[in-house]
């Protein structure tokens, strides 16, 4: 269970101090979908990067079973089992989509695994395992293989910094699949989605609305859902698509 | 083949990729002097008369053959230019193999100065791999100041991988090629300095035939108080298309200094550069330690997979 206890976050923006994040408190159940929504700006991001050791909150404490994690480093958090993926992902020159995955699986990865885990993000491991993971991919192959990272760590807490974000509408649809099939896997994770859109908090069990540095509203799906549908928080891909996909989409 | 030291062998490892004799035709030198030769029907190897050094000569029509000439050093204070020269026939296709390896455990200078220029016949294909690499405690410095210099026939293709990752205090390597009409240059240079050491890469590549191509790929990273100078001049004389590409990054108080030079001398040259020098970016520290590496792990990860 992912606990957050009074988590505050200031930054210094040009010589003022801005809460970002005012008191938040939160817990998470193990096995569970979460997805967390908002407003832009309202603090999601910058709480998925707390969550993952990347930003240190000003006060407050994160609790990963039990266990205080407040002052662990990123690396330790990500050994304790929990991944991270990035709204943006990073290229590397050099590095191959296989490094990163035998990386991200802290063994000798065959190839066949390497296969297991791209097959999951929809990539014909042929074409991609010697790939560079550099300018050359585009935005919608990054984001898979940033999530085969994860998928690759079998971690028990997963958490996806929008994962919708800088691709097409082609590629989101394949998207929302990989998380639907997250869903139903058997592996107990639980799964935290910071998302905007309506298909994906479609998946969640529970949906937490961040705005304005404080959690909002927190319950499940059906709970919340309602109130978000036409409130601009929850978005279609294109409503135009939307209409026109149907069962396939 | 005289026996060779442990040294020696571990030498001969790091820049040839060799645990014993090779295959084909090979010429292994130790401390300035042959120790073991081997030619076959269509490479034959030939010591000079005038100066240090050999004569390579490739057949017409050799395929699918080698040639290793790997220079060990393990004696402190040794210093010799060592001139070879490759003659290769017309429709070729070897590898070769050079490279040196210094063990310096003494207080003295040891130097390897190896010229190397290849004569290449037309529509041959090359492909050459140079390895540097030094060891030893001692404080006398491990010295490598090669030059190579390069004539490509009509239509040739030289694919060259110049490598010198660890342990060479000073070098100061240049490069030179001249092509003709429809030959292709392709070189990747991997370079990593460290400590106290200098390292000055000079590359002139002259494209004078047309339809001939260059494309000279350097990646390099200068760590502690090291400092590198690459140098990147490619000559447009007819159409031909010339890539130069530096990418380094700097780590501790390293510094490097890239110098790209493009001439264009006909309307249809078709000349590029690009050049970048920075540290490793954050947010790629910061993905591999969310992977479960520690920084240093992370930083050995990313610039392996740099220089790979």
């Amino acid at each position: 269970m992912l606990e957050l206890k009074n988590i505050r976050f200031d930054a210094d923006t040009d010589g003022k101090n801005v809460e970002i994040i005012k008191d938040i408190s939160l817990h998470i159940d193990n096995n569970k979908f979460v997805v967390i929504t908002g407003p832009n700006g309202g603090g999601k991001s910058t709480l998925a990067k707390i969550i993952a050791g990347i930003v240190k909150p000003t006060s407050g404490s994160i609790l990963l079973d039990g266990e205080d994690i407040t002052d662990k480093s990123i690396t330790e958090r990500a050994q304790m089992g929990i991944g991270f993926a990035f709204q943006q992902p990073v290229r590397f020159k050099g590095l191959t989509v296989y490094d990163l995955l035998r990386i991200a699986s802290g063994k000798t990865l065959s190839i066949s695994d390497a296969c297991q885990y791209l097959s999951e993000v929809g990539l014909c491991a042929k074409d991609y395992i010697k790939r560079e993971v550099n300018a050359s991919l585009s935005g919608g192959e990054l984001k898979r293989i940033e999530i085969a990272t994860v998928l690759a760590r079998n971690v028990k807490l997963a958490v996806f910094d929008e994962p919708e974000a800088g691709i097409d509408l082609w590629s989101f649809r394949n998207l929302t699949r990989i998380f639907e099939n997250m869903r139903r896997s058997e592996l107990t994770r639980t799964i935290l989605v910071i998302s905007h859109q309506e298909r994906i908090l479609n998946i969640a069990d529970e949906i937490i609305v961040l705005s304005d540095g404080t959690v909002s509203r927190h319950g499940t799906k059906d709970e919340i859902m309602p109130e978000l549908i036409g409130s601009g928080v929850a978005q279609t891909a294109c409503p135009k698509i939307e209409e026109g996909s149907g069962e396939n989409g | 083949m005289a026996k060779m030291d442990e040294v020696q062998l571990r030498l001969l490892k790091e820049v040839a990729d060799l645990h014993d004799v090779p295959e084909g035709a090979y010429n292994l030198r130790a401390n300035g002097e042959s120790v073991g030769r081997n030619t076959t029907a269509n490479i034959d190897i030939q010591t000079k008369t005038d100066v240090s050094g050999i004569d390579i000569r490739i057949k017409d029509g050799t395929k699918k053959e080698s040639v290793h000439i790997p220079v060990v050093l393990s004696e402190s204070g040794l210093k010799e230019t060592v001139y070879n020269d490759f003659y290769i026939g017309e429709d070729c296709d070897v590898l070769i193999v050079a490279g040196c390896g210094i063990d310096n455990c003494g207080t003295q200078d040891s130097e390897h100065d190896g010229i190397h220029r290849f004569f290449i016949g037309k529509n041959s294909r090359i492909r050459y791999v140079e390895k540097h690499y030094g060891s030893g405690e001692g404080t006398g410095k491990r010295i490598l100041d090669p030059r190579t210099e390069v004539y490509m026939e009509e239509g040739s293709t030289m694919e060259m991988e110049m490598v010198q990752i660890k342990g060479v205090d000073s070098t100061n390597r240049t490069t030179v090629a001249e092509l003709k009409a429809d030959a292709k240059l392709l070189v990747s240079e991997r370079l990593m300095t460290h400590g106290e050491q200098q390292a000055v890469s000079a590359y002139k590549v002259t494209l004078d035939g047309s339809g001939s191509s260059a494309d000279v790929v350097s990646r390099s990273v200068a760590r502690d108080n090291s400092f590198q100078k690459l140098d990147l001049c490619v000559l447009g004389n007819a159409a031909c298309t010339g890539h130069t590409e530096c990418d380094s990054i700097i780590m501790d108080n390293g510094r490097i200094l890239a110098v790209p030079a493009l001439e264009a001398n006909c309307v249809d040259a078709a000349l590029v550069h690009e050049a970048a020098i920075g540290k490793i970016a954050g947010e790629q520290l910061i993905k591999l330690m969310t992977l479960g590496l520690t920084e240093a792990e992370a930083e050995e990860q990313i610039i392996n997979g740099f220089l790979k």
